[in-house]
């Protein structure tokens, strides 16, 4: 608990493990100011947060072979091999987000304002995340999900003008304050059965044995309302494909990876850190395993009747999360490292597609599945390149994303929930009939008379490009990556 | 190349795809003859390896063992012996076939040559790998070309026929990857004791462990992995998706489909689940020969009752593999070997078969049987090899056809009398749907429409001509091929018969 007497003030040791978190929200600051003092002359914000996010991302990644857990901000904010990993992760995703941006008409079309900030919320809410990958503590917990959700909501609004994108920012955040409040309740609910506001001292009293199971698996069914909601979690994901659909479609794609890793974060850390020594006394693994299979299969049977691709990958994206939740059923080790691999993995592919959909439509200002006949040879390049985002996201080999989903069918098999292995492969087999939609539509299907190449900026080819080749090499040559993935789970606090 | 053989044959087409994706788009003589440069490749090195094989001994040969990747005893474990080395001819030779047979495409020449290389990469690294892991993603790997192959350049109904072969290709995959998921965690490694993809070390069940030692968790593992592979075959009831994909496909694609995809679904009864269930493939040899009775005959049926010529080859498929299972399920030598060396010969023969149909529905643009007649005096060069081709899918004495399926009838006689009985009939109803198409197709009076179709051309000769002398000379000197496999064949038999 908080006491002020005892509280660590921060100290240059603390900045220096927090440096990519800093850098954010320096870049935060310095974009806001930048944009005012350069007269609203969007590149100047642009070029800071690319800037910055390129600078955390380096620093992100020299500080991924941790040796030892810091505690750092008052014990309430640790850095250890998981939360260096998820920077890593947001940064990249920054990265690429910030680079697609400045050429999707949605952001930065004629008529758009406040074009600068737009940049300088993206730096915010990656900081955001990072932190909420990094709370080890109830109060931080809640702020850094806040912090997050606040900013989500002005993004998905982000189009004032547009009525769908307005209803896509109310709306999310009213599933929010809604899920938050109840998160909220549980949250002190816990503080009550155990009287710790830390993710360590809540073990501590659950080993301890001294917490009624009923009390648990209530308090857990709280929490998991808040966090599953931010993960898109069934039957808390109402929210994803409307959002999804009314906001820009870059905002989409942020949304769709970094709020969920973050959130998956947050996940890990609460569940792993609290949890574990109690995981077998209650029903968490059945569970998590009846969530997991609602979660993919509505996500995939709802994205087979959808004709709008967003709204696909919206769903695709949900069923994803059942996929996730398979390996943290057991709270193993194995689990994390491939839940890690996985979300780094989902990260590239699904960012990837998201980008196709800004890029083509910036020429095509549709989103609808019969509007892409024929893309595929009206503009090649970005197509070949969504098709390696689709197959790897079915789970196809040669690519990232099939050994991402060996690595989680692997852990279930190995943890012998053979019931469980099988809906999900079976799902996997569903997935492909709509991601499979898309690429009838880009290849099969005829493009209408007189319709003219579809042609996508460089730098957006570019950046696609910085999401399939590695989506193609981990696909061959995946060692690395697992194993940067296994180092940052051998360095986890309080586990 | 001498040294790394498996891989050059696996990964020189790969190579030539992606040279093809420099090649402008114009020039598409260029692309053609690179693409046919990176078949003829793995041609050359699958006479090489003709030549080198060791037919007296069971061990594997031209084997390539590298780590992949560590941390999971994945393995680049590359190798063949009898059973594949007859299969990897037969890739490469009907690849190199196709892309000539394919000479005519003028629609995104340079995506389907370059798909059309990854196909072959596929279907030759499924054939070479003992690494399970390796073997998956190859098997899968060959899904995304053909589903681009079919759907892309197919007929009128290819993005069914397309979606169809995936989905249920997938379906039947995705069950194998739970049974090498549950073989991993199952086998140790003899010498460091880790779990291992290693398929050799998977077939020693003394490796084995764990679930491996529950009969009915075996049982399982068996039907998921035999689903899988039924898929591919196809077996009865799985084969619905074979005649869509097959009528869709362009000539050169349903050639591949039919001469080495099908093969792929015995292939891995053979290589897989036998050798490593061997308990469960000795139970299921009923089970198996009821199935490859029910292909034969319902495959049979089915092709009489078509009107489109290419529906009823693909439905003649069906019938012919079901000659492969009723030989497996025998488990003794002249069975065996039948099986196997029925593989080979149906994929020679239908081969010739559908680059006929594609000759002659290149003509025509249809392929009713009945919009035809007297078609021999029009053409008559084409009439006589399409009646070559017709002959030795009957199993005229003299093809090869023939000889394997006397061996197959001859091995399943000893074990299982009266299914073999009612096998032989759909010998008869062969005879009487190809000969009922030859009547319809080439004799009677003559059909004045085409009176001014051109026979057959050089190049659609030069595809039909190796292919036909192929299944003449194994018709007289079976031999040839059958030394390949004999000895890995039999102790295949003796693994299984225990």
């Amino acid at each position: 608990m908080l006491n002020v007497e005892t509280l660590n003030l921060p100290n240059w040791a603390d900045a220096r493990a927090f440096v990519p978190e800093l850098v954010m929200f320096g870049a935060f600051l310095a974009a806001l100011l930048g944009d005012i003092i350069a007269k609203r002359r969007p590149w100047v914000p642009f070029a800071i947060v690319l800037f910055g996010a390129v600078t955390a991302l380096s620093y992100a990644v020299a500080g991924l072979d941790i040796q030892a857990p810091a505690k750092i901000l008052g014990d309430m904010v640790v850095v250890d091999g998981m939360s260096s990993f998820f920077r890593m992760l947001f940064a990249l995703t920054a990265v690429v987000t910030v680079l697609f941006s400045w050429k999707s008409e949605e952001i930065m079309g004629p008529g758009r304002e406040h074009k600068g900030e737009f940049y300088a919320l993206i730096a915010l809410m990656t900081g955001g995340m990072m932190v909420m990958a990094e709370s080890t503590d109830l109060i931080m917990l809640y702020l850094s999900m806040e912090l997050v959700s606040l900013t989500s909501y002005v993004m998905a609004g982000w189009m004032r003008g547009s009525l769908r994108s307005t209803e896509a920012s109310l709306k999310y955040m009213i599933f929010g304050a809604m899920s938050s409040g109840i998160m909220l309740f549980g949250l002190s609910l816990i503080f009550g059965l155990t009287g710790s506001m830390t993710f360590e001292g809540i073990r501590a009293a659950l080993s301890a044995g001294t917490v009624d199971p009923l009390a648990l698996l209530t308090v857990t069914v709280l929490v998991l309302a808040g966090l599953g909601y931010k993960i898109a979690m069934v039957p808390f994901h109402f929210w994803a494909p409307d959002v999804y659909e009314g906001s820009p479609t870059p905002v989409a794609a942020f949304f769709s990876v970094g709020p969920k890793a973050a959130g998956f974060a947050l996940m890990i850390r609460f569940f792993y850190t609290t949890l574990q020594p109690v995981v077998d006394q209650f029903d968490w693994p059945l569970m998590i395993a009846v969530l997991s299979v609602i979660t993919m299969t509505v996500g995939n049977l709802s994205a087979v009747r959808q004709t709008n691709v967003k709204r696909i990958l919206a769903y695709s994206s949900i069923a994803h999360v059942g996929y996730l939740l398979m390996a943290f059923l057991m709270l193993t080790e194995q689990g994390l490292q491939a839940i890690l691999f996985y979300l780094f993995v989902y990260t590239l592919m699904n960012l990837g597609a998201f980008l196709f959909v800004t890029a083509v439509n910036n020429s095509l200002k549709s989103e609808h599945l019969a509007d892409y006949a024929g893309l595929g040879f009206r503009s090649p390049w970005a197509s070949v390149m969504m098709m390696i985002f689709l197959f790897s996201l079915t789970g196809v080999p040669p690519f990232a994303g099939f050994i991402g989903k060996f690595y989680l069918f692997a852990e279930v098999m190995r943890r012998e929930w053979y019931w469980l292995a099988i809906v999900g492969v079976l799902n996997s087999v569903v997935s492909l009939y709509y991601y499979m939609k898309i690429a009838r539509a880009l290849y099969f299907d005829k493009a209408p008379e007189g319709a003219g190449a579809v042609p996508v900026p460089a730098l957006q080819i570019f950046a696609m490009a910085l999401l399939a080749v590695p989506t193609l090499l981990l696909g061959v040559m995946w060692g690395p990556l697992k194993g940067v993935a296994d180092r940052a789970v051998a360095v986890i606090a309080g586990l | 190349m001498a040294d790394h053989i498996l891989s050059w044959m696996t990964f020189f087409p790969v190579i030539g795809a992606a040279a093809i994706a420099f090649v402008p788009r114009e020039r598409s003589e260029v692309i053609k003859t690179i693409a046919a440069a990176a078949a003829f490749v793995p041609l050359v090195l699958a006479v090489q390896l003709f030549i080198n094989f060791d037919r007296g001994i069971t061990d594997l040969q031209f084997v390539e063992h590298y780590t992949w990747i560590k941390s999971f005893n994945i393995e680049y474990f590359m190798g063949v012996d009898g059973l594949s080395v007859p299969m990897v001819l037969l890739t490469a030779f009907l690849s190199f076939i196709c892309i000539i047979a394919s000479w005519k495409i003028d629609k995104a020449v340079k995506g389907y040559f370059a798909l059309f290389l990854l196909l072959e990469a596929g279907m030759m690294g499924v054939f070479c790998s003992l690494d399970f892991f390796l073997f998956y993603v190859f098997w899968e790997v060959m899904l995304l070309p053909m589903y681009f192959l079919i759907g892309i350049w197919g007929g009128p109904r290819k993005e069914y026929a397309a979606i169809k072969f995936f989905l249920y290709t997938l379906a039947g995959s995705v069950l194998m990857l739970l049974a090498m998921i549950a073989f991993y965690y199952n086998v140790t490694d003899p010498v460091t004791g880790d779990h291992t993809f290693n398929m050799v070390h998977m077939m020693d069940q003394a490796n084995h462990g764990g679930l491996l030692n529950v009969n009915s968790a075996r049982f399982l593992i068996w039907m998921g992995l035999f689903i899988g592979f039924a898929i591919k075959v196809p077996v009865f009831p799985f084969h619905t998706w074979l005649p869509d994909a097959h009528v869709e496909a362009p000539t050169a694609v349903s050639v591949i489909l039919a001469g080495v995809l099908l093969k792929m679904g015995t292939y891995g009864i053979l290589r897989i689940s036998y050798p490593i269930l061997p308990d469960q493939a000795a139970a299921f040899m009923i089970p198996m020969a009821v199935l490859g009775v029910i292909n034969i005959l319902y495959g049979a049926f089915c092709a009489m009752a078509q009107t489109d010529m290419k529906k009823l080859v693909a439905y003649s498929s069906v019938s012919h593999m079901g000659y492969v299972l009723l030989g497996m399920a025998a488990m003794n030598e002249t069975g065996m070997n039948g099986a196997v060396f029925q593989m080979f010969n149906h994929g020679c023969i239908t081969a010739m078969m559908f680059l006929c149909v594609g000759v002659i529905y290149d003509r025509a643009h249809h392929r009713e049987i009945n919009g035809f007649g007297g078609l021999m005096t029009q053409m008559p060069l084409y009439g006589s090899v399409f009646s070559f081709a017709l002959f030795a899918a009957v199993g005229l004495p003299g093809l090869s056809g023939f000889i394997s399926e006397a061996w197959v009838f001859m091995g399943s006689f000893q074990v299982h009398r009266t299914l073999t009985i009612i096998a032989a009939l759909g010998i008869v109803i062969g005879a009487a749907y190809v000969l009922w198409m030859l009547q319809r197709v080439f004799l009677g009076p003559k059909n004045d429409k085409y009176d001014s179709l051109p026979d057959i051309s050089a190049r659609e000769m030069f595809t039909l001509v190796p292919i036909g002398v192929i299944v003449l000379v194994l018709g007289i000197r079976p031999m040839i091929v059958v030394d390949l496999m004999k000895t890995s064949l039999n102790h295949l038999i003796k693994v299984v018969s225990g």
